[in-house]
Order: C-alpha cells, then sequence, then structure tokens
C-alpha cells in the first residue's frame, strides 16, 4: 500500500492562503519533524543497536521543541526489521529518551511507509479528540539484522529442556541433529507471497514502463546532485548531530558518479540484461526520525509554532507481482481528489525514490491512458508531477532509505520546501511493497 | 513494428518531462534502418544488423510447422545468409501463450506413404542443418510451448532464450502421437543435454519447465515475463523478449556475448564415457533403456522403441547415420496403426476441449457442491483453483472435514513440490466455503450433487436444493447410473437439470461425461460443459439412458470377467491378458477398484433394463463376495487382499477364490485361448461402444473414442473403440463375435451398425 498525504502550509504566514481547513474539525499540524544523518549500514553506526538511532531522534525532536517531556500523550514508531530485543521499540526508545514511563507508546509495520503509518495513526488520534500531542517516527538498521536459526534447529532447541534426562546415547545423537540443522536463515529480502525480491520486482517494472537505463542512470544523478546541494546549501535543517562519539552531521551515501562509470556497472537483480544497477537503486541505510504532531490550538497555547497543517492521506494496495512498486500513480490522483485540488495546485511533490526505474515507472504510468482506463478505472491519464516541484532536495536514492524512517522525513522536507519555496500545498507519496 | 514505433512516439509528445524523452529513446534508433518483410506466415523486422523473423501462422491461434511456414522461413533464411548488412537474427513467435506447437497434424495425415514421409523429414533436416551451419548466429526467443518439430528448430539456433512464463513448455512429445521427433531432434538433444537426458524427454515426451530446461543445458537463458505497463502484460513480455533476444544476438555477432559451452549431469557424463564400451553400450540400449519400455508399454507402443534405436544410432554410429534412421524412423512410424491411433486421440481431445454447445447466457461464478466425499471433494478440487467460488456443503462435520483435509491436501502437495507457493495455496483455498447449511447455496449457480447413489435420496436432495437456489441455477447430478431423467422427477425446473459425470479419482482423471434429458435446456448443457472445460476437462455430452455411454460399456465387460473367474481363469491371469492387451489397470482390478458392491448395483440394473446382452457371469457371485465383506479395495478386501497398502504383491483373496468355486462353470474350450479371452472382453466393450452411437446415446463416434480411453482406459495405442473398429476392420470382429455368440448366446451378438461395416469395409466411423 501507498500512502500520500497533503500537507498545506501554516497560515501565520503573511499573505492569507487556502487551508483547507474545516471549522467543525480538529486542526492536526506539524510542530516539527527531525532525523538523525542517514548513513549506509556498516559504517559509523554499526555497533549500535536500532532504538539508540530512534532515542536520539526523539530526544532531538523534544531539544528543539522545547515541548516538556510530561506533556507528550502518546508516542507510535513504524520500522520493518525487528530487533528480538526491542519488540516494541516505540515504548524502548521513549523511555530511553526520558519521556515519561506514564506515556504509553506501540510500533507499526507497513514496509516502507512504517512511519507514514506511524504518522497517521497520531493523526488520527488527535483529529479524532483522543489526544492533543503525540510523537510520530520512525527506524530501520539494517548494520545488523536478525539471523535466525531454521526451523528445525529451533524447534531442537526448544526441546532442549528436555533433554538433560535423556540417556547418553540418546543425547549424542541430539547433539547431532544439532549439528546438521546449523544452516542459518537471514530475514526475508522476498515478498512473502510472490517469493520475488523487490529489485528484480522494480526491473521488470522499469521494463514494463519502457524506461531505458540511461534515463534510470540520469535520475539517479539528479537525485545525487540535487541531495548534494540542498546539503551544501543548509536546507536538509532536519537532520542532527549524532555522536557515536565522534559526530556525525550530514548523511553520507549522497555522491556523483560520472554518468561513464555508472554506465559500466552491472546490473543487480537481473542479469545480464537487467537495467537496475547498485548505482541507480536506494542503498541499505540505518537511521530514525521524528515529528511532533499537535491539535492546532494546544500548540499555539504552548508558544510553540506549527510548520504545516496535515489534511488528507490514503492508503491503496495492489497486485503484489507486478504492480508491487505502483503505489504512487495510483494514491496521487485519488488523495488529490479527496482534497479537492489538482497537480497545478501542488507546489511541492516529494517522492519516495525506492529505485530511479521505480520513479520513472511511476511518472510513465500516471502518463498512460492505457493503464489509467486498463488498471485505475479512470477515462484517461491522471498526468504525472512537474519536475520542477519534484524531489528537488533530493531523495532515498541519495539521502538513504531506513525503510521505517522514510516517511517521516518526506513529510518533515515537505513542510521545509513548503517555507523556503513560499508554497501553499505539499503531496508526498511513497510505494510500500504492494500492501 | 508499427505498434512499437507507434508507442514511442507517443511517449515522445508528452511533455511532462525531458524523463520522458529518456524513456523512448532506446526505441527510436532502430527506425532509420528498420524494414518489415511479411510473409503469410511470418513477417521479418530488419532492426540495425539483427534481422526479427516474428512467426504468425495465418488464421491460427498457434504456430504450427506447415509446409508452407517452412517455406517461407527457408526463403527468409536464405535471404538472411545472402544480406550483408545482417549480422544475426532473432526468431520469435508473435501469438500469445505459443513459440511452435509442432509439425502441422494435417500436414502429416496429408503426407502420403512412408515415402514422402520420409522425404518431409529429411526436407526438415536439412533446413534444420542448413540453420545449425549458419555463421550468422540465430536466437530463438521463445515465449509459450515449443514442442516437437517447434522444439527442433530452436535446437538448431545457436542460442535460446525462454521466457519463465507459465505456458511457457519445451518438449518433444512426437511420441504420444506414435512418431519420432522427426527434423533432427533424436541426434541433436543427445549431444545438448546428454544421452540419458535425451532418452527421458523422447521416449515419455514430457514437458520441461524453463528453469528445468536451464538447468539442463536446453536453453541458455531466462526472461522473467513482465506485467502490465504502458500496454498489457502478453505484449510487453513479448517485447521485452524480442528486445532482449536482439541485443544477445547482436553481442554474439560481435564477440561480446559467448555462447557457454555444453555441460551435462554428472548421470549424463558417466554414461556417455561408458558408452564407448561395447558391452556397456549393448546393455544399456537393449536391455536398461528397451527393457523399460517393453515393461511400461508391453510392447505395444512401436515408437518409443524406434526412437531407442535411433538416438542410439546418431551416438554410436556418428550424425549421418542418425540422420538417416530418424528419417526412416519417422517415416515408418508414420504408416503405423498405433501412430494413426494416436493421432485420431489428438484430435478427439482438441475436440473435447471445445463448448460445440456455444456460450451460456450467464456463466457461472459460483458452484456448490453436495457431499464432501471422494468424489464431492474431487469436483471441488478441481474448481477452486479455476477462479470458481465455491460451497462444500455435507451433512456431517466429520464429513466435511474429511473432504476439506483432502482438498488442501492437493494443494499441499503442489506446493511442496514448487508447483505453487504456500500463498497461492492459501489464495486458493479462501475460495472455499465448507458448511453444513443449504444456506450458503444462496447464490449459487451451479449445484453439483455427489451424495449416495439412491434415488429416494437424490429426489430429498433435489427439493432440498430447489427450495434454496435461485431460479437460474443448474442442478447437476454427479452419478454413474441413475437415470438423469428419473432424478429430474422431483424437480421444479427440469430444464435446469443436467448429469456431470465425473471419474474417481477425480483431480487425475481427464473425462468429465455430460448426460443431457430430453428436457434439459441448451443454455443448461453449454453452461455444463464450459464448467466442465475450465476445470480442465476433457468433455463428452451423452444422452440419458439406463448408464449412459461409459458405464453402460463397463457393465457387460466386468459381466464378462465374472464368467472367466466362474470358469476358473485365475483374476491375476485375466489382469495380466488385460495389461498386456493394452489396458492400463487389469479388468479384475478395475472390479475391486469400482467397488463390487457398485459393481452389483450397475450389473442388476443394467441387466435388468438390457436382459440377455448383459448377461454372463452370475451377479450373486459378486452379492456373495459382499456379504462376506470383500467388497473390493475400499474394504481392504476383494477379489485381492489389501492387506498391505505399500506392497505391490497383492495376493488373491481366498474367500474370493472359494466362492468362484462354488460358482464354477465348464470353460468352452474352442474359445478360452488368451487371445480369445481378449477378444471376449474387448468385444463385448465395442460392440456395446457401437450400439451406443447407433442409438442415438453418443453424439460422434470422437467422443466415444475419447470417453472409452480417458474414462474406462480402453488401449490408447487401439485408439478407442471406434478408431479400434476402422483400423483392424470389422469383419474379422464380426466374425469372432460370432464363434463366441455359438458358445455363449446373445451377449455376442453383433449390433446392426457393426454389421454394416462388416459387410462394406469402405465405412468408416472416422473421416480422418
Amino acid at each position: 500500500s501507498v500512502r500520500c498525504l497533503s500537507s498545506t502550509r501554516n497560515q501565520s504566514a503573511k499573505k492569507s492562503r487556502a487551508t483547507l481547513g474545516n471549522s467543525n474539525a480538529r486542526n492536526v499540524v506539524l510542530v516539527e519533524g527531525v532525523r538523525t544523518p542517514f548513513l549506509m549500514s556498516g559504517t559509523q553506526y554499526k555497533n549500535l543497536m536500532p532504538h539508540d538511532l530512534q532515542r536520539e531522534a526523539i530526544k532531538g525532536l523534544l531539544k528543539r521543541t522545547g515541548i516538556p517531556k510530561d506533556k507528550l500523550e502518546y508516542v507510535v514508531i513504524g520500522t520493518v526489521i525487528q530487533e528480538g530485543k526491542t519488540s516494541n521499540i516505540a515504548r524502548e526508545a521513549a523511555l530511553g529518551a526520558g519521556i515519561s514511563d506514564k506515556t504509553p507508546a506501540h510500533t507499526v509495520t507497513q514496509a516502507c511507509i512504517s512511519s507514514n503509518q506511524a504518522m497517521t495513526t497520531g493523526f488520527n488520534m488527535i483529529a479524532s479528540g483522543q489526544m492533543d500531542t503525540v510523537v510520530a517516527g520512525g527506524v530501520d538498521f539494517m548494520s545488523d539484522v536478525p539471523i535466525r536459526f531454521n526451523r528445525k534447529m529451533r524447534s531442537l532447541m526448544l526441546q532442549m529442556n528436555k533433554v538433560t534426562n535423556l540417556p547418553y546415547f540418546s543425547k549424542v545423537k541430539f547433539v547431532k541433529h544439532i549439528l546438521s540443522n546449523l544452516r542459518l536463515q537471514l530475514p526475508a529480502i522476498a515478498e512473502f507471497s510472490t517469493d520475488e525480491v523487490m529489485g528484480h520486482s522494480a526491473d521488470r517494472l522499469a521494463a514494463a514502463f519502457g524506461i531505458s537505463r540511461l534515463a534510470q542512470d540520469e535520475y539517479a544523478t539528479r537525485s545525487h546532485t540535487l541531495a548534494k546541494k540542498a546539503t551544501e546549501e543548509g536546507k536538509l535543517s532536519d537532520v542532527l548531530e549524532y555522536k557515536v562519539p565522534e559526530p556525525v552531521t550530514s548523511d553520507n551515501g549522497i555522491r556523483i558518479t560520472p554518468m561513464e562509470k555508472m554506465a559500466k556497472m552491472r546490473a543487480a537483480f537481473v542479469k545480464p540484461h537487467g537495467t537496475i544497477t547498485a548505482a541507480n537503486s536506494s542503498f541499505l541505510s540505518d537511521g530514525a526520525s521524528a515529528v511532533l504532531l499537535m491539535e492546532e490550538k494546544k500548540a499555539k497555547a504552548m508558544g510553540l509554532k506549527p510548520k504545516a497543517y496535515l489534511r488528507n492521506y490514503t492508503y491503496m494496495s495492489q497486485e503484489p507481482k507486478d504492480q508491487l512498486l505502483l503505489g504512487p500513480a495510483y494514491t496521487t490522483p485519488t488523495v488529490l481528489e479527496k482534497a479537492g485540488l489538482t497537480l497545478n495546485d501542488i507546489d511541492v511533490v516529494e517522492y519516495h525514490e525506492a529505485f530511479a526505474g521505480q520513479i520513472l515507472a511511476n511518472l510513465a504510468a500516471m502518463e498512460s491512458d492505457y493503464f489509467a482506463q486498463k488498471h485505475m478505472n479512470r477515462p484517461g491519464k491522471v498526468g504525472a508531477p512537474s519536475m520542477d516541484k519534484f524531489n528537488l532536495w533530493g531523495g532515498s536514492l541519495s539521502i538513504g532509505h531506513p525503510f521505517g524512517a522514510t516517511g517521516c522525513r518526506l513529510v518533515t522536507t515537505c513542510a521545509n520546501r513548503l517555507k523556503a519555496e513560499d508554497g501553499t500545498y505539499a503531496l508526498l507519496a511513497a510505494c510500500a511493497a504492494g500492501g | 513494428m508499427t505498434s512499437l514505433i507507434r508507442t514511442f512516439n507517443l511517449a515522445r509528445n508528452n511533455s511532462f518531462s525531458r524523463w520522458a524523452l529518456l524513456i523512448s529513446g532506446s526505441g527510436a534508433r532502430h527506425l532509420s534502418v528498420s524494414s518489415l518483410l511479411n510473409g503469410k506466415n511470418l513477417n521479418v523486422d530488419y532492426q540495425d544488423d539483427i534481422a526479427v523473423v516474428r512467426l504468425d501462422k495465418a488464421n491460427s491461434k498457434m504456430n504450427t510447422l506447415s509446409k508452407e511456414l517452412m517455406e517461407e522461413f527457408e526463403e527468409v533464411f536464405n535471404e538472411i545468409q545472402r544480406n550483408k548488412a545482417v549480422k544475426g537474427a532473432v526468431l520469435i513467435s508473435s501469438k500469445p501463450g505459443s513459440f511452435v506447437a509442432g509439425a502441422d497434424i494435417d500436414m502429416l495425415k496429408n503426407a502420403g506413404g512412408e515415402a514422402e514421409t520420409t522425404e518431409l523429414s529429411k526436407n526438415g533436416q536439412n533446413l534444420f542443418n542448413a540453420l545449425e551451419k549458419s555463421k550468422k548466429p540465430f536466437v530463438a526467443a521463445i515465449n509459450g510451448v515449443a514442442l516437437g518439430g517447434g522444439l527442433e528448430l530452436t535446437l538448431a539456433c545457436q542460442y535460446r532464450i525462454a521466457t519463465t512464463d507459465k505456458s511457457t513448455n519445451l518438449g518433444v512429445p512426437e511420441v504420444m502421437l506414435g512418431l519420432l521427433p522427426g527434423a533432427g531432434g533424436t541426434q541433436r538433444l543427445p549431444h545438448l543435454v546428454g544421452v540419458a537426458s535425451a532418452l527421458d524427454m523422447a521416449l515419455t515426451g514430457k514437458m520441461i519447465k524453463p528453469k528445468k530446461a536451464k538447468k539442463m543445458g536446453l536453453v541458455h537463458h531466462l526472461v522473467e515475463p513482465l506485467g502490465p505497463g504502458l500496454t498489457d502484460a502478453d505484449t510487453n513480455t513479448r517485447q521485452y523478449l524480442e528486445k532482449v533476444a536482439v541485443e544477445t544476438a547482436r553481442g554474439i555477432a560481435n564477440g561480446t556475448v559467448k555462447i557457454p559451452p555444453i555441460k551435462h549431469s554428472t548421470q549424463d557424463r558417466v554414461i556417455s564415457y561408458l558408452l564407448k564400451f561395447g558391452a556397456f553400450e549393448k546393455n544399456f540400449f537393449n536391455k536398461m533403456i528397451k527393457g523399460k519400455v517393453m515393461k511400461q508399454t508391453n510392447g505395444l507402443f512401436p515408437a518409443p522403441l524406434l526412437i531407442a534405436d535411433v538416438i542410439r544410432e546418431g551416438v554410436i554410429n556418428g550424425a549421418e547415420a542418425g540422420y538417416k534412421a530418424e528419417a526412416e524412423g519417422f517415416g515408418k512410424l508414420s504408416q503405423t496403426n498405433e501412430s494413426k491411433s494416436l493421432i485420431g486421440l489428438y484430435d478427439g481431445q482438441t475436440h473435447c476441449k471445445k463448448n460445440r454447445f456455444g456460450n451460456p447466457a450467464k456463466p457461472a461464478k459460483n458452484i456448490a457442491v453436495l457431499g464432501a466425499g471422494l468424489m464431492g471433494a474431487g469436483i471441488v478440487q478441481v474448481s477452486i483453483d479455476k477462479g470458481y467460488n465455491v460451497v462444500l456443503k455435507d451433512s456431517f462435520s466429520p464429513g466435511l472435514a474429511r473432504g476439506q483435509e483432502q482438498i488442501y491436501k492437493g494443494f499441499n502437495t503442489a506446493s511442496k513440490k514448487k508447483k505453487m507457493t504456500t500463498f497461492e495455496r492459501d489464495a486458493i483455498m479462501a475460495k472455499l466455503d465448507a458448511t453444513l447449511s443449504y444456506d450458503a447455496l444462496r447464490n449459487a449457480d451451479m449445484v453439483i450433487e455427489a451424495v449416495f447413489e439412491d434415488i429416494d435420496i437424490k429426489h430429498k436432495v433435489v427439493k432440498e436444493t430447489e427450495a434454496v437456489i435461485p431460479e437460474h441455477c443448474i442442478f447437476a447430478s454427479n452419478t454413474s447410473a441413475l437415470p438423469i431423467g428419473d432424478i429430474a422427477k422431483a424437480s421444479k425446473r427440469p430444464e435446469k437439470v443436467i448429469g456431470m459425470h465425473y471419474f474417481s479419482p477425480v483431480d487425475k482423471m481427464q473425462l468429465l461425461e455430460i448426460i443431457t434429458t430430453d428436457t434439459t435446456s441448451k443454455d443448461t448443457v453449454a453452461s455444463a460443459v464450459q464448467v466442465g472445460l475450465k476445470q480442465g476437462k476433457l468433455v463428452i455430452v451423452v444422452k440419458d439412458g439406463p448408464g449412459f455411454y461409459t458405464t453402460r460399456l463397463l457393465a457387460p465387460t466386468l459381466s464378462e470377467v465374472i464368467r472367466m473367474l466362474q470358469e476358473g481363469v485365475g483374476p491375476q491371469k485375466i489382469d495380466k491378458l488385460a495389461t498386456s492387451f493394452g489396458f492400463p489397470v487389469g479388468i479384475a482390478t478395475l472390479l475391486d477398484e469400482v467397488g463390487i458392491d457398485v459393481a452389483v448395483h450397475v450389473s442388476e440394473y443394467l441387466g435388468g433394463v438390457f436382459g440377455e446382452r448383459f448377461a454372463g457371469g452370475n451377479v450373486q457371485v459378486l452379492k456373495d463376495l459382499v456379504a462376506r465383506g470383500c467388497a473390493g479395495r475400499k474394504t481392504g478386501k476383494g477379489v485381492y487382499m489389501y492387506s498391505d497398502a505399500k506392497s505391490k504383491n497383492r495376493p488373491v483373496n481366498d474367500t474370493a477364490t472359494q466362492i468362484f468355486k462354488s460358482f464354477e462353470l465348464e470353460p468352452v474350450e474352442a474359445v478360452s485361448s488368451d487371445s480369445d479371452i481378449q477378444l471376449r472382453l474387448i468385444s463385448r466393450f465395442v460392440n456395446e461402444a457401437v450400439m451406443s452411437l447407433q442409438e442415438g446415446i453418443l453424439d460422434n463416434p470422437l467422443e466415444g473414442d475419447i470417453g472409452a480411453v480417458f474414462g474406462l482406459g480402453f488401449p490408447p495405442h487401439l485408439g478407442g473403440p471406434f478408431r479400434y473398429v476402422d483400423l483392424h476392420g470389422a469383419a474379422p470382429l464380426v466374425e469372432n463375435m460370432r464363434r463366441f455368440e455359438a458358445a455363449y448366446g446373445a451377449a455376442f451378438t453383433p449390433c446392426p451398425l457393426l454389421l454394416e461395416h462388416a459387410k462394406d469395409s469402405s465405412k468408416k466411423f472416422h473421416s480422418s
């Protein structure tokens, strides 16, 4: 499934703006959003645990907003690969950040939009009047993943307690059993339903929409170039400093690879004729993000200055084999209709970049009459967003993509870009493994 | 190409970003040099230095190698060799789901005698040999079936790419038509995949899935199919496959792509080595291979034996001798009755995969099956994976649970064998609604009942069902003998009542016999046939009557078996004589499989209706068996003992032997030789089949042959009762029947239609 969310910049700007507000409904606002630097996995963060990153993100959020810790009512965190020791990572991170032990926390998961799910959970709590102040966030940590013994071995280990009373011969047999079952299992990288690796699916998707290798490499270069520029210009103000113990102050995956060098890279998934390479895909990353969501009046009463209104969202699911990564194409027109807007009204667009080929396939799908009629039940093409508004500060391809953390980064970037570009409406979308 | 060009132009014209331009980039470069050559059955698109040959046989869903197509291909092949601008070529099909399905069957039928068919094979060999020797690389791009001549065509290419689409299957199934791969297949396969694997493919005709094909070395490279995008999934996949193939052909031509060396399995390498020793070679081909063929076919099929010889010839005596043997073998086999029979069955299968009643007004979507026994659960099993929503209703919870388990087991086994994912298994099972209540039938479009075979119970079920089901819902009865007309008497809507006679085990047996009464509406038949075809069945449609078609044929045969048992012919001997005649299961064993209680029921009922013609053994023999608890396999004992399920060596049941003894009859010496015993079984069977046609129970002999072979195990090498009479003559059959008639009476009296055919040998049931 996928999610789109349109946010409106706070009305306190000088000229009067449409806010899509409804006088009867409670307004949900984004007060602030922050994130740790996103690092390539296996680099500086490698000896940490995932909740360490999430804790620092929340601490940074609290410090930046200055909100008293006892005013937080709820914490929701999204994550994909769960560390077994901290399965409710939201609670561990919240406690570690010094949030009151009376503040409940829970963890959600929905592939690459896990923190979008955390945010909309918070959104719903506030909009329905259950809460006023919610921290939402997300984290993933690919430097360490839970590697398990296989099922047979696990079942043997669970039987171990009973083994002590067995005769010697049986014990020997038992040990032999164990030794023969030492094969390990990595966390699933293939979709459970289709048994296909996501990069493979993305390669087929790019081919289905006629996306060339050159187009993908150029798009990846665009992402890295824009991210580099935004970093250098200090626009990525959501990035915190992280001490491990040496301070890390910026993302480390941004690099501009010469086109000739990119063109020489081998296909990473569909060999040898595929078009997706390491250079035009997002890389395995470590990182965490967090946002503070509040009811508007409450925020203002506490002297906090909201950055944006959160207005509409939608989640849509697709067939998991051939349309695994087409969420943005489906959700963009739907969420715009909900908000009563068109693409022309939108000033800032942020899409999650899983693969350059995936982004271009989504854009091509939105420009295709055939696809709109056949698969989206629409009379004609929905139209793709203009590149002039699109991911102007880089994207997941360059900044990095710790799965659970990306959603909050997109929302915060939208709000910060609205301010920097003096825009009114922003829209974000992401693909999330079909469902 | 036009459609391609149009797509690219569209992409260029849209203005959403410069990325769109990049998307179209790869397609534009062919425009300048591209030119198109159109034939009737193929077209050639020159993309720079690569010629793309797209096979697209006129007026046909599938590509088959007809004479015209081969001639066009030869012309194109020569042109590609002449044209200096062309550096390589791609062979691809424009048909969805089919590369080339094989040689054109009609061409084979009309080829003429042995000399002409040998010539046909030689022509194919010559063309493919030239293709193999081509200095310009030919890349075969396979999506869909590549069978027989279609696969042989690709084997002559320098490189083979296949999609992993579900429709992609490779094989040389000529053996199933009583032929051999006659266009170089028997010679190239051993070279490419090794002798043992080649023999396995050619002798069994098995379909090879793409991933296995890659492992075997049958194809060099695999391409995953695409989903929908700017066009539908199928077109996308073919365009993508073509693009990859063109790049590969260009790469081979300019040396950037290397053709991987041939690597056989360890088993094949060992065998190839050992074949150099004369002693091993003789033992391998004569004892191991042919011995196995003899054991499995009783020597009734000449094709597999000859295939083994022809492969041996090439492996041992070299290519020239091999190709010669292949062409001659092809010519020889084409003239055999076995091949004609098998081709007849192929035609019959094609016929029985079509709905001659057209499309129903409202195709069934929701099916309900009543009764969760073996049959009921089996019917569900073949329905839920075909997109139907299925309700399984039973009256008792334990029975329902057993049925569900049977269904689950079927799909779980498939997932364990990697035929489907566990996810697909679960999604299929989600289509099943197992219930004890009639309420679930409210939305049913078709109800198939598989409850106990008792007319009163059937009537009760009809009434209870019709109280719930909607007006348009069809009521189908899965009965093996009760007349559908009788069942329909309880119905308010007799036009909606029909018979659907499945065979056990439903998931394995291909036949479905649909029975119509005089009141059954045409739309009801159309809908039932549609469901049957979707379930993957070969469907025959017959008129209502005692025993319909299949049960009616079985009854006199079983009656004759009882007589033989009474005459002291042991069950093992009867079985052996039947299997050596070509029945897949011995007839005495069949009695146990069907169930002796069922046999009693059928014999008494049909015997009562048809009288003397169904006489033979004494039904009391069977009744005594049932009374002593020997009702067949399901009770653990019948004619045989089934105490040890695993043991293949089943002892004869002593109780049964005693009963046969107590009803002992004096055998008639003149008609008790082995071959007479076989003929007595077959002649009653055939006579009853001809009579069913004469009486209009059967619509046509094609369906009669399919019903007998796929439902009752009539020897396939004889092609079915009607093909048997056509090929082996009615006159000799009638002559033998007269001898038996003299000994046993009316049971062997030939029916009028058979007599007509005996009188005039130019009369045939089948026109081709």
